[in-house]
Protein backbone atom coordinates (compact mmCIF):
# COMPACT_ATOMS: atom_id res chain seq x y z
CA UNK A 1 0.00 0.00 0.00
CA UNK A 2 0.95 3.63 -0.23
CA UNK A 3 -0.38 7.08 0.46
CA UNK A 4 -1.68 7.28 -3.12
CA UNK A 5 -3.68 4.06 -2.74
CA UNK A 6 -5.13 4.61 0.70
CA UNK A 7 -5.67 8.36 1.10
CA UNK A 8 -7.60 10.99 -0.81
CA UNK A 9 -7.56 14.74 -0.31
CA UNK A 10 -10.55 16.92 0.48
CA UNK A 11 -10.23 18.40 -3.00
CA UNK A 12 -10.35 14.92 -4.55
CA UNK A 13 -13.55 14.23 -2.63
CA UNK A 14 -15.09 17.50 -3.75
CA UNK A 15 -14.15 16.71 -7.34
CA UNK A 16 -15.69 13.22 -7.11
CA UNK A 17 -18.95 13.88 -5.29
CA UNK A 18 -20.91 12.74 -8.31
CA UNK A 19 -18.60 9.99 -9.55
CA UNK A 20 -20.31 6.64 -9.99
CA UNK A 21 -18.84 3.91 -7.84
CA UNK A 22 -17.45 6.27 -5.21
CA UNK A 23 -19.27 5.91 -1.90
CA UNK A 24 -18.59 8.39 0.89
CA UNK A 25 -19.18 7.06 4.40
CA UNK A 26 -19.03 9.15 7.57
CA UNK A 27 -18.18 7.45 10.87
CA UNK A 28 -17.92 9.66 13.94
CA UNK A 29 -17.19 9.24 17.61
CA UNK A 30 -20.08 11.65 18.17
CA UNK A 31 -22.70 9.58 16.39
CA UNK A 32 -24.98 12.60 15.97
CA UNK A 33 -22.42 14.65 14.03
CA UNK A 34 -23.57 13.34 10.64
CA UNK A 35 -27.16 14.32 11.38
CA UNK A 36 -26.14 17.94 11.92
CA UNK A 37 -24.46 18.11 8.52
CA UNK A 38 -22.35 15.90 6.29
CA UNK A 39 -20.63 15.88 2.92
CA UNK A 40 -23.19 15.71 0.13
CA UNK A 41 -24.02 12.14 -0.81
CA UNK A 42 -22.30 10.58 2.20
CA UNK A 43 -24.01 7.78 4.07
CA UNK A 44 -23.60 7.18 7.79
CA UNK A 45 -22.29 4.27 9.78
CA UNK A 46 -22.82 4.34 13.55
CA UNK A 47 -19.88 2.58 15.19
CA UNK A 48 -21.90 1.81 18.32
CA UNK A 49 -24.88 0.18 16.63
CA UNK A 50 -23.76 -0.71 13.10
CA UNK A 51 -20.24 -2.01 13.75
CA UNK A 52 -20.62 -3.53 17.22
CA UNK A 53 -22.67 -6.57 18.10
CA UNK A 54 -25.34 -5.35 20.50
CA UNK A 55 -25.10 -8.39 22.77
CA UNK A 56 -21.50 -9.62 22.71
CA UNK A 57 -18.53 -7.29 23.20
CA UNK A 58 -17.35 -7.94 19.67
CA UNK A 59 -17.75 -6.91 16.07
CA UNK A 60 -20.72 -7.69 13.92
CA UNK A 61 -20.02 -10.97 12.18
CA UNK A 62 -19.61 -11.59 8.47
CA UNK A 63 -23.32 -12.05 7.82
CA UNK A 64 -24.22 -8.94 9.81
CA UNK A 65 -21.60 -6.92 7.93
CA UNK A 66 -22.95 -8.16 4.62
CA UNK A 67 -26.48 -7.21 5.62
CA UNK A 68 -25.33 -3.80 6.82
CA UNK A 69 -23.55 -2.84 3.61
CA UNK A 70 -26.18 -4.39 1.37
CA UNK A 71 -28.86 -2.37 3.14
CA UNK A 72 -26.88 0.86 2.78
CA UNK A 73 -26.33 0.26 -0.92
CA UNK A 74 -22.60 -0.47 -0.86
CA UNK A 75 -21.27 -2.93 -3.45
CA UNK A 76 -18.10 -4.98 -3.45
CA UNK A 77 -16.63 -3.06 -6.38
CA UNK A 78 -17.34 0.41 -4.95
CA UNK A 79 -14.52 2.73 -3.95
CA UNK A 80 -15.33 3.39 -0.31
CA UNK A 81 -14.05 6.71 1.06
CA UNK A 82 -14.30 6.99 4.83
CA UNK A 83 -14.13 10.16 6.87
CA UNK A 84 -15.11 11.29 10.34
CA UNK A 85 -14.47 13.48 13.32
CA UNK A 86 -11.66 13.39 15.85
CA UNK A 87 -9.04 13.19 13.12
CA UNK A 88 -10.66 10.12 11.61
CA UNK A 89 -10.55 8.00 14.80
CA UNK A 90 -13.59 5.92 13.93
CA UNK A 91 -13.20 6.37 10.20
CA UNK A 92 -9.85 4.60 10.59
CA UNK A 93 -11.56 1.98 12.73
CA UNK A 94 -14.08 1.45 9.92
CA UNK A 95 -11.25 1.37 7.36
CA UNK A 96 -9.58 -1.43 9.32
CA UNK A 97 -12.98 -3.11 9.57
CA UNK A 98 -13.46 -3.00 5.80
CA UNK A 99 -9.98 -4.49 5.38
CA UNK A 100 -10.78 -7.13 7.99
CA UNK A 101 -13.69 -8.25 5.87
CA UNK A 102 -11.72 -8.06 2.63
CA UNK A 103 -13.04 -4.94 0.88
CA UNK A 104 -10.66 -4.23 -2.01
CA UNK A 105 -10.90 -0.49 -2.56
CA UNK A 106 -11.16 1.61 0.57
CA UNK A 107 -9.59 4.97 1.35
CA UNK A 108 -9.52 7.63 4.05
CA UNK A 109 -10.22 11.31 3.48
CA UNK A 110 -6.98 12.88 4.72
CA UNK A 111 -7.87 15.11 7.67
CA UNK A 112 -11.42 13.82 7.86
CA UNK A 113 -14.32 15.98 8.84
CA UNK A 114 -12.12 18.52 10.58
CA UNK A 115 -10.09 19.30 7.47
CA UNK A 116 -13.31 19.59 5.47
CA UNK A 117 -14.78 22.00 8.01
CA UNK A 118 -11.62 24.05 8.47
CA UNK A 119 -11.58 24.48 4.67
CA UNK A 120 -15.17 25.81 4.99
CA UNK A 121 -16.36 23.26 2.43
CA UNK A 122 -20.07 22.58 2.07
CA UNK A 123 -22.02 20.36 4.46
CA UNK A 124 -25.64 19.39 3.99
CA UNK A 125 -28.39 17.76 6.03
CA UNK A 126 -29.96 16.24 2.91
CA UNK A 127 -30.01 12.45 3.17
CA UNK A 128 -28.88 10.48 0.10
CA UNK A 129 -30.89 7.61 -1.31
CA UNK A 130 -29.08 4.51 -2.52
CA UNK A 131 -30.56 1.36 -3.99
CA UNK A 132 -29.96 -1.77 -1.94
CA UNK A 133 -26.99 -3.84 -3.02
CA UNK A 134 -25.80 -7.41 -2.57
CA UNK A 135 -22.58 -7.29 -0.61
CA UNK A 136 -20.42 -10.36 -0.01
CA UNK A 137 -17.76 -10.14 2.71
CA UNK A 138 -14.69 -12.33 3.10
CA UNK A 139 -13.92 -14.22 6.28
CA UNK A 140 -12.14 -12.05 8.86
CA UNK A 141 -8.44 -11.61 8.09
CA UNK A 142 -6.63 -12.83 11.23
CA UNK A 143 -3.36 -11.29 10.07
CA UNK A 144 -4.49 -7.79 11.09
CA UNK A 145 -6.41 -8.52 14.32
CA UNK A 146 -4.77 -9.37 17.67
CA UNK A 147 -6.43 -11.18 20.57
CA UNK A 148 -5.57 -11.03 24.24
CA UNK A 149 -3.52 -14.22 24.52
CA UNK A 150 -1.16 -13.21 21.76
CA UNK A 151 -0.87 -9.77 23.30
CA UNK A 152 0.25 -11.28 26.61
CA UNK A 153 2.69 -13.49 24.70
CA UNK A 154 4.03 -10.44 22.87
CA UNK A 155 5.30 -8.78 26.06
CA UNK A 156 9.02 -8.33 25.65
CA UNK A 157 9.10 -10.03 22.26
CA UNK A 158 7.13 -7.87 19.80
CA UNK A 159 6.68 -4.16 19.15
CA UNK A 160 3.78 -3.20 21.40
CA UNK A 161 2.65 0.31 20.53
CA UNK A 162 0.25 1.94 22.97
CA UNK A 163 -1.23 4.93 21.17
CA UNK A 164 -3.22 6.47 24.02
CA UNK A 165 -2.34 9.87 25.49
CA UNK A 166 0.64 9.97 27.88
CA UNK A 167 -1.65 10.39 30.88
CA UNK A 168 -3.67 7.29 29.97
CA UNK A 169 -0.49 5.30 29.32
CA UNK A 170 0.98 6.30 32.67
CA UNK A 171 -2.23 5.45 34.50
CA UNK A 172 -3.13 9.01 35.44
CA UNK A 173 -6.33 8.80 33.34
CA UNK A 174 -8.52 5.80 32.52
CA UNK A 175 -10.09 7.23 29.37
CA UNK A 176 -9.49 10.04 26.88
CA UNK A 177 -9.71 13.36 28.66
CA UNK A 178 -12.92 14.41 26.97
CA UNK A 179 -14.78 11.31 28.21
CA UNK A 180 -15.95 10.31 31.71
CA UNK A 181 -13.18 8.42 33.52
CA UNK A 182 -14.60 4.93 33.54
CA UNK A 183 -14.11 1.57 31.79
CA UNK A 184 -11.15 -0.70 32.68
CA UNK A 185 -10.71 -1.98 36.22
CA UNK A 186 -7.07 -0.91 36.39
CA UNK A 187 -5.05 1.98 34.94
CA UNK A 188 -1.63 1.71 33.36
CA UNK A 189 -0.11 -0.03 30.35
CA UNK A 190 1.21 -3.36 29.13
CA UNK A 191 4.83 -3.80 30.22
CA UNK A 192 7.34 -3.19 27.40
CA UNK A 193 4.78 -1.32 25.31
CA UNK A 194 6.03 2.03 24.06
CA UNK A 195 3.86 5.12 24.05
CA UNK A 196 3.43 6.77 20.66
CA UNK A 197 0.24 8.81 21.01
CA UNK A 198 -1.85 8.56 17.86
CA UNK A 199 -1.96 12.35 17.70
CA UNK A 200 1.72 12.45 16.77
CA UNK A 201 0.75 10.97 13.38
CA UNK A 202 -1.32 14.00 12.46
CA UNK A 203 -0.85 17.66 11.69
CA UNK A 204 -3.00 20.24 13.46
CA UNK A 205 -5.57 20.15 10.65
CA UNK A 206 -5.94 16.37 11.02
CA UNK A 207 -4.01 15.43 7.87
CA UNK A 208 -1.27 12.84 8.19
CA UNK A 209 2.34 13.89 8.54
CA UNK A 210 4.79 13.08 5.75
CA UNK A 211 6.22 9.59 5.37
CA UNK A 212 9.61 10.94 6.49
CA UNK A 213 8.15 12.46 9.66
CA UNK A 214 6.19 9.29 10.42
CA UNK A 215 9.23 7.08 9.90
CA UNK A 216 11.25 9.25 12.27
CA UNK A 217 8.47 9.10 14.84
CA UNK A 218 8.67 5.31 15.12
CA UNK A 219 12.45 5.19 14.79
CA UNK A 220 12.67 7.48 17.83
CA UNK A 221 11.05 4.90 20.11
CA UNK A 222 13.18 2.03 18.88
CA UNK A 223 10.54 0.42 16.68
CA UNK A 224 12.17 -2.81 15.46
CA UNK A 225 11.18 -3.44 11.83
CA UNK A 226 12.32 -7.05 12.21
CA UNK A 227 9.61 -7.80 14.74
CA UNK A 228 5.86 -8.19 14.46
CA UNK A 229 3.81 -5.32 15.87
CA UNK A 230 0.61 -4.94 17.85
CA UNK A 231 -1.06 -1.55 18.28
CA UNK A 232 -3.55 -0.85 21.04
CA UNK A 233 -5.41 2.00 22.72
CA UNK A 234 -8.54 1.89 24.87
CA UNK A 235 -11.15 0.34 22.58
CA UNK A 236 -9.27 -0.08 19.32
CA UNK A 237 -10.19 2.98 17.32
CA UNK A 238 -7.16 5.20 17.88
CA UNK A 239 -4.95 2.16 17.34
CA UNK A 240 -6.75 1.56 14.04
CA UNK A 241 -5.39 4.92 12.96
CA UNK A 242 -1.87 3.90 14.00
CA UNK A 243 -2.36 0.54 12.26
CA UNK A 244 -3.32 2.53 9.15
CA UNK A 245 -0.15 4.63 9.39
CA UNK A 246 2.17 1.67 9.94
CA UNK A 247 0.56 -0.64 7.39
CA UNK A 248 -0.94 1.54 4.69
CA UNK A 249 1.33 4.59 4.74
CA UNK A 250 4.68 3.15 5.85
CA UNK A 251 4.21 -0.34 4.42
CA UNK A 252 5.28 -2.14 7.61
CA UNK A 253 4.56 -5.88 7.58
CA UNK A 254 2.82 -7.99 10.22
CA UNK A 255 1.05 -5.23 12.10
CA UNK A 256 -2.08 -6.12 14.07
CA UNK A 257 -4.67 -4.01 15.81
CA UNK A 258 -5.72 -5.17 19.30
CA UNK A 259 -9.33 -4.04 19.39
CA UNK A 260 -9.84 -5.44 22.90
CA UNK A 261 -7.20 -2.90 23.92
CA UNK A 262 -7.01 -1.48 27.42
CA UNK A 263 -10.69 -2.01 28.25
CA UNK A 264 -10.01 -5.73 27.97
CA UNK A 265 -6.39 -5.96 29.14
CA UNK A 266 -6.94 -3.58 32.07
CA UNK A 267 -9.77 -5.78 33.33
CA UNK A 268 -7.94 -9.12 33.10
CA UNK A 269 -6.95 -10.92 36.28
CA UNK A 270 -3.32 -11.91 36.69
CA UNK A 271 -1.65 -10.12 33.78
CA UNK A 272 1.27 -7.75 34.38
CA UNK A 273 0.61 -4.01 34.40
CA UNK A 274 3.10 -1.14 34.39
CA UNK A 275 2.47 2.32 35.85
CA UNK A 276 4.22 5.56 35.05
CA UNK A 277 5.84 6.99 31.97
CA UNK A 278 8.39 4.21 31.34
CA UNK A 279 7.59 0.99 29.42
CA UNK A 280 8.47 -1.31 32.33
CA UNK A 281 10.08 -4.72 32.23
CA UNK A 282 8.93 -7.96 30.66
CA UNK A 283 8.67 -9.67 34.07
CA UNK A 284 6.11 -7.08 35.12
CA UNK A 285 8.18 -6.04 38.15
CA UNK A 286 9.80 -2.80 39.08
CA UNK A 287 6.89 -0.44 38.49
CA UNK B 1 -23.11 17.71 23.62
CA UNK B 2 -25.56 18.28 26.40
CA UNK B 3 -28.06 21.08 26.17
CA UNK B 4 -26.71 24.49 27.06
CA UNK B 5 -28.00 26.67 29.84
CA UNK B 6 -27.18 30.19 30.88
CA UNK B 7 -23.72 30.31 32.40
CA UNK B 8 -22.57 27.03 30.90
CA UNK B 9 -23.45 23.48 29.97
CA UNK B 10 -25.94 21.53 32.01
CA UNK B 11 -24.27 19.09 34.38
CA UNK B 12 -27.32 16.86 34.64
CA UNK B 13 -26.18 13.24 34.69
CA UNK B 14 -22.55 14.11 35.39
CA UNK B 15 -21.02 12.84 38.60
CA UNK B 16 -19.02 15.98 39.28
CA UNK B 17 -17.67 14.58 42.55
CA UNK B 18 -15.51 12.04 40.69
CA UNK B 19 -14.59 14.11 37.64
CA UNK B 20 -12.36 17.11 36.95
CA UNK B 21 -14.53 18.95 34.45
CA UNK B 22 -13.29 21.62 32.05
CA UNK B 23 -16.02 23.17 29.95
CA UNK B 24 -16.90 26.39 28.27
CA UNK B 25 -17.92 28.24 25.14
CA UNK B 26 -16.13 29.55 22.06
CA UNK B 27 -17.24 33.00 20.95
CA UNK B 28 -16.40 35.35 18.08
CA UNK B 29 -16.75 39.14 18.28
CA UNK B 30 -17.53 38.92 21.95
CA UNK B 31 -20.86 37.16 21.93
CA UNK B 32 -21.33 35.11 18.71
CA UNK B 33 -21.14 31.37 19.48
CA UNK B 34 -18.77 29.48 17.17
CA UNK B 35 -20.08 26.07 16.14
CA UNK B 36 -17.71 23.47 14.69
CA UNK B 37 -14.61 24.99 16.17
CA UNK B 38 -12.12 22.47 17.53
CA UNK B 39 -10.92 22.67 21.11
CA UNK B 40 -7.79 20.69 21.86
CA UNK B 41 -6.64 19.74 25.35
CA UNK B 42 -2.86 19.81 25.84
CA UNK B 43 -1.22 18.38 28.95
CA UNK B 44 1.38 20.12 31.12
CA UNK B 45 4.12 19.19 28.61
CA UNK B 46 2.14 20.50 25.65
CA UNK B 47 1.19 16.99 24.49
CA UNK B 48 -2.13 16.48 22.69
CA UNK B 49 -4.56 14.68 24.98
CA UNK B 50 -8.01 15.11 23.46
CA UNK B 51 -9.97 17.25 21.05
CA UNK B 52 -13.67 17.96 20.66
CA UNK B 53 -15.74 20.03 18.24
CA UNK B 54 -17.96 22.72 19.68
CA UNK B 55 -21.72 22.31 19.68
CA UNK B 56 -24.18 24.51 17.79
CA UNK B 57 -24.03 26.86 20.76
CA UNK B 58 -20.24 26.91 20.79
CA UNK B 59 -19.96 24.76 23.91
CA UNK B 60 -17.41 22.06 24.73
CA UNK B 61 -16.54 19.81 27.67
CA UNK B 62 -13.62 17.70 28.87
CA UNK B 63 -13.33 15.26 31.75
CA UNK B 64 -9.66 15.84 32.48
CA UNK B 65 -7.34 14.86 35.31
CA UNK B 66 -6.18 17.11 38.14
CA UNK B 67 -3.63 19.71 37.17
CA UNK B 68 -2.75 22.39 34.66
CA UNK B 69 -3.96 22.12 31.07
CA UNK B 70 -3.96 24.23 27.95
CA UNK B 71 -6.96 24.58 25.65
CA UNK B 72 -5.96 25.22 22.02
CA UNK B 73 -8.90 26.42 19.95
CA UNK B 74 -8.95 26.13 16.14
CA UNK B 75 -11.80 27.77 14.24
CA UNK B 76 -12.36 28.49 10.56
CA UNK B 77 -10.98 31.88 9.53
CA UNK B 78 -9.54 32.57 12.96
CA UNK B 79 -6.18 32.51 14.67
CA UNK B 80 -5.54 29.60 17.10
CA UNK B 81 -6.08 30.61 20.72
CA UNK B 82 -4.34 29.03 23.73
CA UNK B 83 -6.03 29.26 27.13
CA UNK B 84 -4.53 27.97 30.38
CA UNK B 85 -6.86 26.23 32.83
CA UNK B 86 -6.54 24.29 36.08
CA UNK B 87 -8.71 21.23 36.63
CA UNK B 88 -9.50 19.61 39.97
CA UNK B 89 -11.59 16.58 40.82
CA UNK B 90 -14.96 17.65 42.19
CA UNK B 91 -15.02 21.01 40.48
CA UNK B 92 -15.99 22.55 37.14
CA UNK B 93 -13.59 24.93 35.43
CA UNK B 94 -15.67 27.23 33.21
CA UNK B 95 -13.75 28.81 30.31
CA UNK B 96 -14.73 31.36 27.69
CA UNK B 97 -12.60 31.44 24.54
CA UNK B 98 -12.68 34.43 22.21
CA UNK B 99 -11.44 33.90 18.64
CA UNK B 100 -10.55 36.61 16.16
CA UNK B 101 -9.60 36.67 12.49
Amino acid sequence: MSRENSLVTAQWVEDNLDTDGVVLIEVDEDTTAYDKGHIRGAIKLDWTTDLQDQVRRDFVNKEQFEALLSGRGVSNDDTVVLYGGNNNWFAAYAYWYFKLYGHEDVKLLDGGRKKWELDSRELTDELPTRAKASYTAQEQDPSIRAFRDEVVAAIGTQNLVDVRSPDEYAGRLLAPAHLPQEQAQRAGHIPTSVNVPWSKNANDDGTFKSDEELTALYDEVGFDTGKDTIALCRIGERSSLTWFVLTELLGRKNVKNYDGSWTEYGSLVGVPVALGDEPGSADGKGN
Amino acid sequence: MCGAKEGGLSLDGVNVAKEAVIQGQVLRSGDEPVANAYVRLLDRTGEFTAEVPTSATGHFRFFAGDGEWTLRTLAPKAQPVDTRVVAATGSVAEVQVLVTA
